[in-house]
C-alpha cells in the first residue's frame, strides 16, 4: 500500500489548495499532512482543505488508524507521529526548529514504518524542515517528491529538502499530483 | 533486507535491552510507553550522553546510578506552559469550579505536572475565584528534577507575554503580573502559589492510590502511553475519584473504550469528564 506524507509551511496552504483537488477521486491512499499554522489554526485549514477536495480531510485523531483514502491533518499543538500498528500518536515534545507539529517528527517516524512503500512530499515554507525527514525517507527506500522552487511562493523548503536529501521528483504541484495519482493502484 | 532495514532492526534490539536494563535495575517501568516516542527519546539521550549507539547508553545508565535523574528527566521531557490550551481552564472554571465550591475541602491532583506551569496556572485561576484557601493539590511527576524545579517556580521572563494572553483567554480576571516577581529576565511566581501544594514523586505506572480527589488532571501524559497502560491509569484514576470525581485530560485525547467504561464527558467543557456512578448504564 502507497502512504503519501506532505510537509508545508509558509505559502504551503495555497500548494495544498491547488495539489489536493487534482487528486483522483477515491484515491485509495492515506494522506497525512503537516501544515505549520498559527496555534489553533489546523481545524481551520482542514476546514478549507475539505471544501476544495473530493476526500475527505480531517484531523488525524489520537491512536486511531491510519486510514486510506483520508487526508489526515496534524492537529495544532502536537507532534503527529505513526506507532509501528499503524496508528497516530501525539506527542508535545519540544518543539523543533520553533515547530510543533514538526514535518521531520512525521517524516522520520512515518519512514519507519512505511519504508518502501512511502511518499514524502515538500511544499513551500520558508525554513528547513522536512528535509531531514525527507532524506530518511529516501535511505529506507521511500520517494520523495519537491515542489518547484520556482512554483513555491517560499521556496526555502524545497531548497533545503533538494540540497539535503536530493528528490526523485521535483516539479510544479499539477505534476507532482500526477504522480502521486499514478503511484496508487485503483 | 537492505542494509537501512538491518539497522533499524538492531536499533529496536537495543531499544529493548535499554526498557530491560531500566526494569531491572532501577525499577522503572517504560514497557507499555508508546514505541515510536520512547525510541525517539532514547535517540536523543544517546546523542546527548555522547554514547554512539544506544547499547552504550544502556551499559552507562547501567553502571551509573548518580546520573539516573539525568535520564529520567531526558525520557521525559516535561514540555510544558502556562495556561496551554485555554479553553480547557475556561471550561474547568464555569463546569468545575462550581462543583468543587459546594465542598467543604477540595483534594486536586495533578498527574505528571512537569516544571509545574500547570500547576501555577491552576493555583491562580482558584486564587481568583476563591477557592484555594480550601484546596489541597497533590502535583506529582515520575521525574525529581521536573518537581524541584517546580517546586522554585521560576520561568523566564519571555514566557510571560504569551502566557498573559493565554491567562486572559483562560478566564483571568486580574492581570497575571500580579502573580510574579520579575527580576533578571526571570519571572519568580508567587510563593503563597504552593501554600497548599504538595509536590511528590509518583509512578503512574507502578504506584498506587495515596489520596481521595475530587478533580484531576493529566494533560498530555497518557499520550506517551499505550492502550494497556492508558487504561491501567484510568482505573487508577476512577479510584481515587469521589462520586461524581472530575478528570481534566488534555487536548483531543483519546480515551478509548475504557475511558467511555469510566467516564463520561462533560457536557459543554470539553476534555473534562465525570466519573460515571456504579449504577450508571454506560
Ligand atoms: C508533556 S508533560 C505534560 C505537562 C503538563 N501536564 C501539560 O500538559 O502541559 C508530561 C509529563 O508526564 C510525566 N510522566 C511521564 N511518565 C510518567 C509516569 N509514568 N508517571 C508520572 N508522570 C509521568 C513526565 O515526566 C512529564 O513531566
Amino acid at each position: 500500500m502507497t502512504v503519501i506524507v506532505i510537509g508545508s509551511s509558509a505559502g504551503g496552504p495555497q500548494a495544498l489548495h491547488d495539489l489536493l483537488p487534482l487528486l483522483k477521486p477515491g484515491l485509495a491512499a492515506p494522506l497525512i499532512i503537516v501544515s505549520h499554522v498559527g496555534e489553533n489554526m489546523g481545524d481551520l485549514l482542514t476546514e478549507g482543505l475539505a471544501r476544495t477536495c473530493t476526500l475527505p480531510v480531517r484531523i488525524a485523531a489520537e491512536r486511531m488508524p491510519v486510514e486510506p483514502g483520508v487526508v489526515h491533518v496534524a492537529p495544532s499543538g502536537y507532534h503527529l507521529l505513526i506507532e509501528p500498528d499503524r496508528r497516530f500518536a501525539y506527542s508535545v515534545d519540544e518543539r523543533i526548529r520553533f515547530s510543533r507539529p514538526s514535518i521531520d517528527v512525521l517524516f522520520v517516524s512515518a519512514a519507519e514504518v512505511y519504508r518502501d512503500e512511502l511518499v514524502g512530499v515538500v511544499l513551500s515554507g520558508a525554513n528547513a524542515d522536512g528535509a531531514e525527514g525527507l532524506r530518511t525517507i529516501r535511505r529506507l527506500g521511500g520517494l520523495a517528491l519537491v515542489q518547484d522552487p520556482n512554483e513555491a511562493i517560499v521556496p526555502t523548503m524545497p531548497l533545503a529538502a533538494i540540497e539535503q536529501a536530493g528528490a526523485d521528483i521535483c516539479a510544479p504541484t499539477a505534476i507532482l499530483a500526477a504522480h502521486i495519482n499514478s503511484y496508487v493502484r485503483p | 533486507m537492505t542494509e537501512e532495514d538491518d539497522h533499524l532492526a538492531l536499533e529496536a534490539i537495543e531499544v529493548d535491552l535499554f526498557i530491560e536494563a531500566m526494569l531491572r535495575r532501577y525499577g522503572y517501568d517504560f514497557r507499555d510507553y508508546g514505541r515510536t516516542s520512547l525510541t525517539r527519546r532514547v535517540r536523543n539521550l544517546a546523542q546527548q550522553f555522547g554514547t554512539g549507539t544506544i547499547s552504550a547508553l544502556t551499559a552507562l545508565v547501567l553502571h551509573s546510578p548518580e546520573r539516573i535523574g539525568e535520564v529520567i528527566g531526558g525520557l521525559s521531557v516535561p514540555a510544558s506552559d502556562f495556561f496551554r490550551d485555554p479553553a480547557i481552564f475556561r471550561a474547568l472554571k464555569a463546569h468545575v469550579f462550581p462543583v468543587l465550591a459546594s465542598y467543604a475541602r477540595i483534594t486536586i491532583w495533578q498527574a505528571g505536572c512537569a516544571r509545574g506551569e500547570e500547576v501555577y496556572s491552576l493555583a491562580i485561576l482558584l486564587k481568583e475565584a476563591g477557592l484555594y484557601e480550601k484546596s489541597r493539590i497533590f502535583a506529582t511527576d515520575i521525574s525529581e528534577t521536573s518537581l524541584a524545579s517546580a517546586q522554585e517556580g521560576i520561568f523566564p521572563l519571555s514566557d510571560m507575554r504569551d502566557a498573559s494572553r493565554r491567562y486572559f483567554e483562560s478566564g483571568g480576571t486580574q492581570s497575571l503580573s500580579a502573580h510574579y516577581h520579575a527580576r533578571y529576565e526571570r519571572a519568580k511566581l508567587d510563593r503563597g502559589l504552593i501554600d497548599n501544594v504538595t509536590f511528590a514523586e509518583h509512578n503512574l505506572v507502578t504506584d498506587g492510590v495515596f489520596c481521595e480527589a475530587h478533580l484531576i488532571l493529566c494533560r498530555n501524559v497518557m499520550i506517551y502511553f499505550n492502550d494497556r497502560l492508558q487504561a491501567r491509569v484510568l482505573n487508577l484514576f476512577a479510584d481515587t475519584l469521589v462520586r461524581g470525581g472530575f478528570l481534566c485530560v488534555g487536548d483531543r485525547e483519546n480515551l478509548r473504550v475504557a475511558g467511555a467504561s469510566l467516564f463520561r464527558p462533560v457536557e459543554g467543557a470539553p476534555s473534562v469528564f465525570r466519573l460515571r456512578s456504579p449504577v450508571e448504564p454506560p
